[in-house]
């Protein structure tokens, strides 16, 4: 629990537990790939602008000429769309790079709140203990009890659409899933020696909690935040793939594929398939590398 | 026992009651009812009519205090676009959505325990490989994405299933149904396959990890030793002792499958509760919204309730209150 991976003493410099964790990463090649997914998707979305051939956003590059034809076929612009054109002529490519710009960063903005949040409402609970212990825990179980779509869903119809309400409805529907697992972690570390002799020192509470109890928790949150990232992405295209997430100014995948649904009657297929398959690859890739974590970071599977 | 059930049914109230309050205050917060009621064209002198007919001008803990009268003698209001009694809107919608979860939950359960027991039984076969392949993606994939891939397969391309709507339906005891024609099951195939397969993902885990469990207990030692055969070992014995958490499981999920059928039912304009919600959501039909939220926080009261108490009942740590570490 105390260490991501086992340190067996090397002779001379002691390794860096993280080149051993990395180490061990690599050593499974399907999660190694999933990683390299990962990042590049990442990557491609951060530079999205500089990469995709068009600005989906510029309504003076779009020409309705353009629109919803199929894959490889040559656009007034002067170049191939290679996978097409949407209702409005934008070229496909492009807005999927935009989209998952989108997608990215409004789960990894939401997932990051809700750790924040989640880590200290959890931690909190088990270290002051009685009754706001009690009060905070059973508010978290009965949100728990509630799938998270239902929440989102409703927060995001009442809170309208936009990038700060969709975020806030994400936030509000996970952050139960990381007070559950800080709670948890701390509730094991906090009758552990360590703490009890940090707290037998006049060391400030608040420093017991953050350099000492916090960092020994982070383990089995880290493996949280990857599901709950992964979750909230899906969670993301599907809130916008009923209307409810973001606007139609700033097409999230969700969004792309749900425009897409109308012309999928006529077979027009690549317009909602396309996004789709991105928003898939994201997801698993997200969830393998999360699974590989999870794997080694679990003492219970070590020899 | 009964300490334990009077104080989880004061919680259950009391949670309740707090639910509404925020579902009538967050409902309250969007938007301006009155403009979707009236015609644009309508005099001042009619629209301070409707706000007043409405109770709409009075204070806000007033107006929660009619609704919560109303709401404790059964009576929900009138919904804004269908000029109904929303009971009456939200009880004609129930049974399609009945039909499509209960139809889907059930697939999932008797196929994903199958296929779950399958894969538990022979880990290394290339078939169990693909099973828990197919699991992994039936986590990973949303849900709303398989829907429409669905639709493009069986509807677009192939042509041979209906994309949406509920077909023809039979009238039971006033109800009607349309599992019981065969036009109104090739309706539900689509839908119900697709709200099933995230719990069947869940359910071939779950019994996959049970039956890999049980097949190395005493149990099933004994029984090999006895000369049983292994069909008759699975069935008699390795059914049994997974069937408790797959149980468990199978009643929680009831309720976030209904959850789920709203996506679902708007993909497939399955015309139950969940495209009612979306379809109110979208043209602010207040008390419809409002309806749906308590009734749904309700359902899930009562299952947690139950679930607590059928634990209790099991387990007597939990009914003294202390959690054993």
């Amino acid at each position: 629990m105390t260490g991501p991976a086992p340190t067996t003493p090397a002779p001379g410099k002691a390794t860096p537990p993280i080149v051993l964790f990395w180490r061990e990463f690599r050593r499974n090649r399907f999660a190694t790939v999933a990683l390299a997914v990962t990042l590049l998707l990442a990557f491609v979305a951060l530079f999205a602008p500089f990469i995709a051939p068009q600005d989906p956003y510029n309504l003076q590059t779009l020409s309705l000429m353009d629109a919803r034809r199929p894959p490889g076929h040559v656009g007034s612009g002067g170049y191939v769309h290679i996978l097409g054109t949407d209702a409005q002529g934008r070229d496909l490519l492009s807005a999927i790079l935009y989209g998952l710009r989108i997608s990215i960063q409004i789960s990894l903005a939401a997932g990051f709140i809700a750790l924040t949040i989640g880590a200290t409402v959890g931690v909190l609970a088990a270290y002051v203990g009685g009754w706001i212990e009690s009060v905070i825990m059973r508010i978290v179980d009965l949100q728990l009890s509630f799938p998270a779509i239902l929440l989102a869903l409703v927060l995001s119809a009442l809170l309208g659409q936009g990038k700060a309400q969709l975020v806030t409805a994400l936030v509000a529907a996970q952050y139960a899933y990381f007070a559950r697992t800080a709670y948890g972690a701390a509730t094991a570390e906090r009758r552990k020696d360590y703490v009890e002799a940090a707290l037998a020192t006049p060391l400030s509470a608040r420093r017991v909690i953050f350099r000492h109890l916090l960092p020994n928790c982070a383990p089995p949150l880290i493996v949280v935040a990857t599901v709950q990232i992964a979750s909230s992405i899906s969670l993301e295209a599907t809130l916008s793939f009923l209307g409810l997430g973001l606007p139609v100014t700033e097409p999230s995948l969700g969004m792309l594929i749900s425009n897409g649904f109308a012309y999928m009657m006529s077979g027009r297929y690549w317009i909602s398939v396309y996004p789709g398959l991105m928003l898939i690859l994201l997801i698993m890739a997200i969830n393998i590398v999360g699974d590989q974590i999870r794997d080694q970071l679990n003492p219970r599977l070590r020899r | 026992m009964l300490a334990f059930i009077v104080q989880r049914a004061l919680q259950a109230i009391l949670v309740m009651a707090v639910m509404s309050v925020i579902v009538f205050v967050g409902v309250y917060a969007v938007g301006n009812p009155v403009d979707i009621v009236i015609p644009p064209d309508a005099t001042i002198a009619m629209r301070e009519e409707v706000i007043r007919r409405l109770g709409l001008d009075l204070p806000l803990w007033k107006q929660y205090g009619i609704f919560a009268w109303n709401l404790l003698h059964g009576d929900f209001g009138r919904s804004f676009v269908y000029n109904m009694p929303v009971l009456e809107l939200i009880g004609g919608r129930l049974p399609a959505t009945l039909e499509l979860v209960l139809i889907s939950i059930l697939f999932a359960t008797v196929v994903g325990v199958s296929l779950g027991i399958y894969a538990g039984v022979k880990p290394d076969s290339l078939l169990s490989k693909l099973i828990m392949g197919l699991s992994i993606l039936g986590f990973s994939v949303p849900s709303f994405w398989v829907g429409l891939i669905l639709i493009l397969t069986f509807a677009v391309s192939l042509g041979i299933l209906p994309a949406g709507g509920r077909g023809e339906t039979v009238t039971v005891f006033g109800v009607p149904w349309s599992f019981l024609t065969l036009n109104g099951l090739s309706h539900i195939v689509l839908p119900a396959l697709n709200l099933a397969l995230f719990k069947l993902a869940m359910m071939i885990r779950l019994a996959r990890a049970g039956t890999r469990e049980a097949m190395l207990s005493d149990t099933v030692k004994f029984a090999r030793a006895a000369g049983l055969s292994e069909a008759t070992i699975l069935r008699r014995h390795v059914l049994k002792l997974i069937s408790i958490p797959i149980i468990t499981v199978f009643g929680l999920e009831l309720g976030s499958t209904l959850a789920f059928a709203v996506v679902t039912e708007t993909i497939f304009s399955w015309p139950g509760v969940g495209k009612l919600i979306i379809d109110s959501i979208t043209v602010l039909d207040r008390p419809v919204m409002v309806a749906y939220l308590v009734l749904t926080a309700f359902l899930f009261v009562m299952i947690n309730f139950t679930v607590d108490l059928v634990f209790a009942a099991i387990d007597p740590r939990i009914r003294s209150g202390r959690q054993s570490a």
